[in-house]
């Protein structure tokens, strides 16, 4: 039987993902976030549904962080504006320049999702979670999963067509 | 029990881009996408954008970072409710840097022998120096650089004779410059050194055989020096004063130096 620490290190890629997948633009940020996730799913540990893979339940710990956490910047009146989220670096990536272009384009237009379609496409498209359990890492109704999970790629796919005059972007190309 | 004969429908449709439906219910919606070209361009574009994104992010984040690692936060929930960091805190002495040459050393609620102080203080004094000697170094500030980081943090270890974490000071604007070993009474010490934004330079010196657990912040001028003692490693950051910063960043460093697992000789 693996113990706890082999169970949840076995998610810290995803968490980190995830982590930089809500805050984009902010790695560090992230790095923090997953940090205060896996202590407090080492503390709790005994707190889980035994019967259950940890993942959901390590998802939904980090996700309640995040927004407890965002909460009390909006309190402190921190925020980031959209213009000023500098650009996804380049990464390594095999398929040469082309590839890496898309890939730039794509997390810009991914960055400029609201979070919560952010949430949902990635957990979904990315992570492979279920329907269900996307709905329980983020404490909302399947439907609501649904709609959001929808609107975002739909809100993703015009943005890659060209049509990038999404809300407060600023366009600024660098050529 | 579903119905096969219910129209088909977005929720449909992104079940289809994920591959969640039901074999049945798939044949449906395939037959749907047959007579609807538009709406299955757009769902081919969905499957498109999945497998990129998925791709895209697959490339972030590189390495697992050291205080990511489950060895280290093992360490320190095991101390939930009172981190170590602030346990030691219970034995804090506050010293203060005489200005007329002399040490003036006062202490707060202390529970400290008189060894475990001076013991401190000399390493205090070392490190200072040390810092003072190479901080002001342009040409040759260390001896290994930062590029050859990994080569730096075998060395030192090889040297001190227990592995030696180089903390990752990145949150506080800290860049690694590079390190060096020196010579100090209880054997070889290492003296990292970090740069910030601004140029100032920040040196983090750890050598071992330091008694007891403390942690203290001296400050002298401009320089302060944050300390701490503890499991046989000694500590201190040294840079410009701001008590406040140097505690943080001697914090972390802890942190980052002692996970559980350091203080045994068999790392793996």
């Amino acid at each position: 039987m693996p113990d706890r620490g082999e169970l949840i290190a076995a998610h810290i890629p995803g968490l980190r993902r995830f982590a930089r997948a809500l805050l984009r633009g902010d790695p560090e940020g992230a790095d923090d976030l997953v940090q205060d996730t896996l202590e407090r799913a080492l503390a709790n540990w005994q707190r889980r549904r035994t019967d259950k893979d940890p993942r959901s339940w390590l998802y939904t710990i980090l996700y309640n962080r995040f927004r407890s956490e965002r909460t009390s910047r909006i309190r402190r009146g921190v925020h980031q504006e959209l213009d000023t989220v500098p650009d996804p670096e380049l990464p390594g990536i095999e398929g040469g320049q082309e590839a890496a272009v898309m890939y730039r384009d794509l997390l810009r237009g991914f960055a400029q999702l609201s979070e919560d379609q952010r949430a949902v496409v990635f957990l979904i498209g990315v992570e492979d979670l279920s329907y269900e359990e996307a709905a329980r890492v983020l404490g909302v109704p399947i439907g609501t999963v649904m709609s959001r999970l929808s609107r975002g790629r739909e809100a993703l796919r015009r943005y890659m067509n060209g049509d990038r005059q999404l809300p407060h972007t600023e366009t600024r190309r660098a050529k | 029990m579903t119905n096969i004969a219910r129209p088909v429908g977005e929720d449909d449709l992104q079940a289809w881009v994920d591959g969640r439906l039901t074999p049945e219910r798939a044949k449906v919606v395939d037959a749907y996408l047959e007579a609807h070209p538009v709406e299955r361009a757009r769902l081919a574009q969905y499957r498109d954008q999945k497998r990129t994104l998925r791709e895209a992010l697959a490339g972030e984040g590189g390495p697992i970072p050291a205080r990511l690692q489950i060895v280290r936060l093992t360490a320190s929930s095991r101390h939930r409710g009172q981190p170590r960091f602030v346990q030691l805190a219970a034995a804090i002495i506050l010293l203060i840097l005489g200005g007329a040459g002399g040490w003036t050393a006062h202490e707060i609620g202390g529970a400290l022998g008189w060894g475990v102080t001076t013991a401190a203080t000399a390493m205090a004094e070392d490190a200072i120096a040390a810092h003072r000697t190479f901080a002001v170094e342009v040409l040759h500030p260390v001896e290994v650089t930062a590029t050859q980081q990994e080569h730096l943090g075998n060395w030192l270890s090889n040297r001190l004779g227990r592995r030696l974490i180089i903390p990752n000071l990145d949150r506080f604007g800290l860049q690694l410059i590079g390190g060096r070993l020196l010579p100090s009474e209880n054997g070889p010490a290492a003296q990292l050194m970090y740069n910030d934004a601004k140029g100032s330079r920040f040196t983090v010196y750890v050598r071992l055989g330091a008694p007891g657990e403390t942690k203290i912040y001296l400050t002298h001028e401009s320089i302060g020096a944050s300390l701490w003692i503890d499991e046989g490693f000694g500590c201190v950051i040294v840079g410009p004063a701001d008590r406040e910063l140097l505690g943080r960043i001697g914090e972390m460093v802890y942190k980052e130096m002692l996970p559980e697992g350091n203080s045994q000789p068999k790392e793996s």
